[in-house]
């Protein structure tokens, strides 16, 4: 095997363009691959890390009648904070958040929302809740960017705000834009104003009690308590999972196609060497190869291809990767209109595992479309191949 | 030359399949060559001296009869075995050169050696050696595109010596060249002869090679039509 790579590489060398050629088809596939497949690691990382950060924290416990994607269960999602939480919540290691429905009226239009209230002394969130403490005559909230942008609101706009507390009367006041926060997850900041979570207790006659209790150290084991259903964060997070998974799914496709480009260039290389090379392949023979020996040979040689496309890659593959790790790859469209955790710029994220994984798939591929089209000289008569006689 | 056989072929027959029919090749042939010979199988083009040479080298196998080089039955070898005979004991020179493109002289030359994973040191002395047998120390680092026919003979004769095997076998060795390096090629290949007393056996109808031979086998229509041993000034016909 050894003398067969250093005769691979030999020949690989002294092939010169061709052999270039396809090595930096191959390479342009590895830096592909890795970097789609960095952009998604990314993806993932940060949905989830920005998830934590403004939407689910370590895990919640959801208040049992709560189901986000139900509005009319707002109504009745909400019981007072249980007692054995109260330590925690006082530690600041739980936040509670009282979520009820309510309407706003920017520039005279009309719009749901979901009414937060969240302590302001909280920091389990990034949502900047400390603006919430702001001493103004309306009520002050805190809004998100992409709301910002679809309510056309800004920073001191004043609105009204109206509600029905747990009496059911409807009542209405006026709400202060405070603070404007931008954090990617739509469903942080979408048709969501957040308020002081005591002054809403105050408005919606509901002292005490909450909707949500998020906790901000993320345990998988952490205790049921009654009336409330656990949602730990991988529950949470399973929807990025799936999503992910699907967006893979999708890109492999890509990734065939990328694959199967080089890996045709290689095969076309093979079996234009088995049929150029004969009589290369007849001496090699003729002076003491078996045929088993010149098929490793040039299974070896197809598969270096891998080897340097590798090497070329990290050349000119690794600055710009490390560059597209710094900078980021910013989406065409208007990433909050896929109503997904989705940064408008993904910072691709590349792991050892990653790497090494490509590498030793393409490198394999590699290997396997060489081997192929080299069992051809099994079969070959070594003197008609020294003749260079086409069989 | 001495008499030690280290080739003996016993009744053999070669057909080759040609459609649902046979053409034989080599007919009922029966010779014996002894070390250090310099011989030539001659005779026209389809007499069966390349079919033959194809067979000694264990690149071909009989259909009829044995043929032993070197104490090993051709017919009975496996591949590997025959590879190892090849690799051990046989050199080769082609009409055309077939020598590696891509390689420099070295590394041709050398090449027998690393199959014999001989050790770096012992390499480079033994491929310098051959290559000043030919006279190409010069052209080391050269690659065979960048050598007159001449020099490539002379370097496909390096590779088929560097090993010093027991048996080389020429296959119209002079074919490509003109007659001042044909001359040339032959005497280097009649010097390594007397010098390090390898056997060879050449397939040729060039009158030059001819001149050189010690012993001539005429071929025609793959039977032995005359066998001539050639002494100082004349021949005996066995």
């Amino acid at each position: 095997m050894k003398l067969a790579i250093k005769l691979a590489y030999r020949n690989l060398i002294g092939a010169g363009l061709r052999t270039w050629l396809n090595v930096i088809v191959l390479s342009f596939s590895f830096v592909v691959i890795i970097w789609l497949k960095g952009i998604m690691s990314g993806w993932d990382y940060q949905a989830k890390t920005d998830m934590t950060n403004w939407e689910i924290g370590g895990g919640q416990y959801w208040q049992e009648n709560y189901d986000p994607l139900d509005p009319f269960t707002l109504l009745d999602s909400h019981a007072p904070i249980p007692a054995e939480l109260q330590p925690e919540i006082d530690a600041g290691a739980v936040v509670p958040m009282l979520i009820v429905q309510g309407t706003i009226f920017p520039e005279g239009r009309m719009q749901a929302v979901n009414i937060k209230g969240i302590p302001s002394d909280q920091k389990i969130f990034k949502i900047p809740t400390q603006k919430l403490d702001t001493a103004t005559d309306a009520i002050p909230a805190v809004i998100g960017a992409m709301m910002a942008r679809n309510s056309r609101l800004k920073t001191g706009d004043l609105l009204t705000l109206r509600w029905r507390d747990a009496n059911s009367t409807f009542d209405a006041a006026d709400i202060v834009i405070v603070d404007i926060f931008s954090s990617n997850v739509p469903a942080a900041e979408l048709s969501q104003v957040y308020i002081a979570m005591d002054k809403l207790q105050e408005m919606m006659l509901l002292p005490g009690e909450a909707t949500t209790l998020t906790f901000g150290e993320s345990k998988e084991n952490r205790s049921e308590i009654s009336g409330w259903t656990l949602k730990t964060k991988t529950m949470l997070t399973k929807q990025v999972d799936e999503m992910i998974k699907t967006k893979s799914a999708g890109q492999t496709i890509l990734f065939a196609i990328l694959l199967l480009l080089a890996m045709l260039a290689i095969f076309d290389t093979q079996v234009l060497s088995i049929f150029r090379r004969q009589k290369e392949i007849g001496t090699y023979i003729a002076l003491g190869y078996t045929r088993g020996q010149v098929v490793c040979l040039f299974t070896v040689e197809g598969t270096m291809h891998a080897v340097l496309a590798a090497i070329v890659s990290m050349i000119y593959g690794m600055p710009f990767l490390l560059w597209q790790a710094k900078v980021g790859w910013t989406m065409p469209v208007d990433a909050s209109e896929f109503g997904m955790a989705m940064a408008q710029t993904l910072y691709p994220v590349y792991s050892i595992g990653l790497v090494a994984s490509t590498v030793i798939v393409v490198t394999l591929t590699t290997a396997v479309v060489s081997y192929l089209p080299s069992r051809k000289i099994a079969k070959m008569n070594p003197t008609e191949a020294l003749r260079g006689k086409l069989q | 030359m001495e008499n030690q056989s280290i080739i003996t072929i016993e009744k053999l027959v070669k057909r080759f399949p040609m459609g649902k029919d046979s053409f034989t090749a080599l007919k009922n042939i029966n010779l014996k060559f002894g070390t250090g010979e310099f011989t030539g199988l001659i005779g026209p083009s389809g007499s069966g001296k390349t079919t033959l040479l194809n067979i000694l080298g264990s690149l071909d196998v009989p259909t009829e009869g044995t043929v032993h080089v070197l104490g090993k039955s051709i017919g009975a070898l496996t591949t590997k075995e025959a590879a190892q005979l090849r690799k051990e004991s046989l050199g080769f020179i082609f009409q055309s050169y077939n020598l590696l493109a891509v390689h420099t002289v070295f590394e041709n030359v050398e090449f027998p050696l690393l199959l014999l994973k001989y050790a770096k040191s012992l390499r480079h002395k033994m491929v310098m050696d051959a290559l000043e047998w030919v006279g190409l120390t010069e052209k080391v680092h050269s690659k065979p595109p960048q050598l007159s026919g001449g020099e490539c003979q002379r370097v496909a004769i390096a590779r088929a010596m560097v090993k010093k095997p027991s048996l080389v076998l020429a296959d119209e060795p002079t074919a490509n060249l003109d007659a001042a390096n044909s001359h040339h090629i032959l005497k280097t290949m009649e010097t390594l002869n007397r010098e390090l007393n390898t056997t060879f056996i050449f397939a040729t109808h060039d009158e030059k090679v001819i001149s050189y031979l010690q012993r001539k086998i005429y071929l025609l229509d793959g039977r032995v039509d005359k066998d001539e041993i050639i002494t100082s000034e004349k021949s005996v016909a066995q």
